[in-house]
């Protein structure tokens, strides 16, 4: 059987199938959102040393890790765009920018929200802090930049290399743990074993995969509307029937 | 200036690359000495932006010895920012830049040669300049010595790192401040090494691991940015 795997890199029929996917993206990632919350506050334990602060883990520790893979996919899809110069490409890339600062910025806040009980302090000077700050100033570079370029092939290409030039931070930003001797704990989660109660373990996937199909969803949304914004002076999308209404 | 040996080179195609990598730093060094005003309005900032330190927090001198490493690397990295827009700019308005990317070699070296230029004419005249900053932060002898050693290792990245964003953002409308906006979070770890190395000695260390760092990410840079950013131009300029 010969498949044709380029078929949805068109974005004629990409969006399409971006539409029969996004409500079973966003079903499944709403159901996962109520497990892991309510295993979150009500079946996972209480913790020993932090007692109930730590429950914020729980939305923290998903979105500090999706911003970090949402950027290092952002700048697969920015490579991809530049190297093979397919238009859906660098629209993905683009519509992954949003949603990957607003995980940057709730990591942030959230993290601030932890540490003022934890450590006595909104904010401290540590090297995962200052990475994922750092992060966050290079999602929006990326948007800044693409923002304010007017022709959009020269602002996909210009976006799609500063997108790469920034993904040398993100290992920098895993590693610093190691490098500089920080407040953060290190990795709880082990292949071989680990330290967490079975229910955090839990609803902590739990809670992960809920934000990244909440990521895929918005994406999906996203990347429809741009589309349709580039296309719009094509055939095909004169013949939509949402856009015949 | 005598500039016949360029005419002679019939359309340059035999011109090595170190040949080509001297002829334009020259030719970008002399061009920026006849605007000589631009240079010293660089160094002038940074002058200014050193002096406001003292003048924000307070005259006194154990609270300034320990800020003076952090504030003389970050008036060197704005200061360095602001010249940013020279590097490329002048050369795109006027369609030199144009020009030059049909040369027969390759488009890194030339753009290498820039770099080179741009540090020579911003990064070098700051790193002769801070040791005289420096002592109005009480720094003391030992600890200049690094700081001039620092900003030497430092200040071509901050060239190199920052020639990538001054190409993408080549001819765009409020391209200065989206320049920054680009560049300053890449060049993070080389304030942290560099005002680093400065501390180490102050606090009595070996500053010989932060300058072994920023050596490394000073030959990583030479070896990857001219390529960077001369695709930056490529996209530019299409």
């Amino acid at each position: 059987m010969a498949i044709n795997w380029f078929k949805y890199s068109a974005p004629s029929t990409f969006y399409g199938a971006a539409g029969k996917m996004i409500p079973w993206f966003a079903g499944a990632s709403a159901i996962l959102f109520v497990v892991g919350l309510y295993m979150g506050f009500f079946v996972a334990p209480t913790d020993v040393q932090q007692s109930e602060a730590y429950r914020i883990m729980f939305i923290h520790v998903p979105v500090s890790i999706l911003s970090m893979i949402i950027y290092l996919i952002m700048a697969g899809y920015a490579a991809l765009g530049l190297i093979f110069n397919t238009r859906l490409s660098a629209m993905m890339a683009n519509a992954l920018a949003p949603t990957g600062a607003l995980f940057a910025f709730l990591s942030l806040w959230t993290g601030a929200l932890w540490g003022k009980p934890m450590w006595g302090a909104w904010w401290v000077w540590d090297a995962r802090l200052t990475s994922e700050l750092i992060l966050l100033f290079l999602y929006l570079g990326f948007i800044a930049l693409h923002a304010s370029i007017d022709d959009p092939r020269r602002a996909d290409r210009a976006s799609a290399l500063l997108a790469i030039i920034g993904s040398v931070n993100v290992p920098i930003i895993y590693f610093s743990v190691k490098w500089w001797n920080t407040l953060h704990q290190g990795a709880t989660i082990k292949l071989s074993g680990t330290s967490m109660h079975v229910a955090m373990q839990q609803s902590l996937l739990a809670m992960l995969l809920a934000c990244w199909l909440y990521a895929i969803t918005m994406t999906l949304l996203r990347v429809r509307s741009i589309i349709l914004e580039r296309e719009r002076n094509n055939q095909w999308v004169m013949e939509l029937a949402e856009i015949k209404k | 200036m005598n500039l016949q040996p360029i005419a002679k080179q019939k359309l340059g195609a035999d011109l090595s690359l170190t040949r080509l990598l001297i002829l334009v730093i020259r030719r970008d060094v002399v061009l920026a000495m006849r605007r000589r005003a631009d240079v010293l309005t660089t160094l002038f900032f940074f002058v200014i932006v050193v002096t406001l330190f003292p003048l924000g927090v307070g005259p006194e001198l154990n609270l300034l010895r320990t800020m003076a490493p952090g504030t003389l690397w970050v008036a060197a990295l704005l200061a360095s920012m602001l010249s940013l827009g020279r590097i490329f700019s002048a050369d795109y308005l006027d369609g030199t830049l144009e020009q030059m990317m049909l040369i027969p070699q390759s488009l890194s070296a030339l753009v290498l040669g820039k770099m080179v230029a741009h540090w020579m004419l911003s990064g070098l005249p700051l790193a002769l300049m801070a040791p005289v900053l420096g002592l109005q932060f009480d720094m003391s002898a030992e600890a200049l010595g690094i700081l001039i050693l620092t900003l030497l290792l430092g200040t071509p990245i901050l060239s190199m790192i920052g020639a990538i964003g001054a190409a993408l953002t080549l001819g765009l409308r409020g391209g200065g401040v989206l320049v920054s906006l680009l560049v300053l979070p890449l060049c993070i770890p080389v304030l942290v090494f560099g005002a680093g190395a400065v501390e180490a000695v102050t606090s009595g260390m070996s500053p010989a691991s932060h300058l072994s760092l920023l050596g490394a990410l000073l030959l990583l840079a030479s070896v990857f940015t001219p390529w960077v950013t001369a695709t930056a131009l490529r996209i530019s300029m299409e």
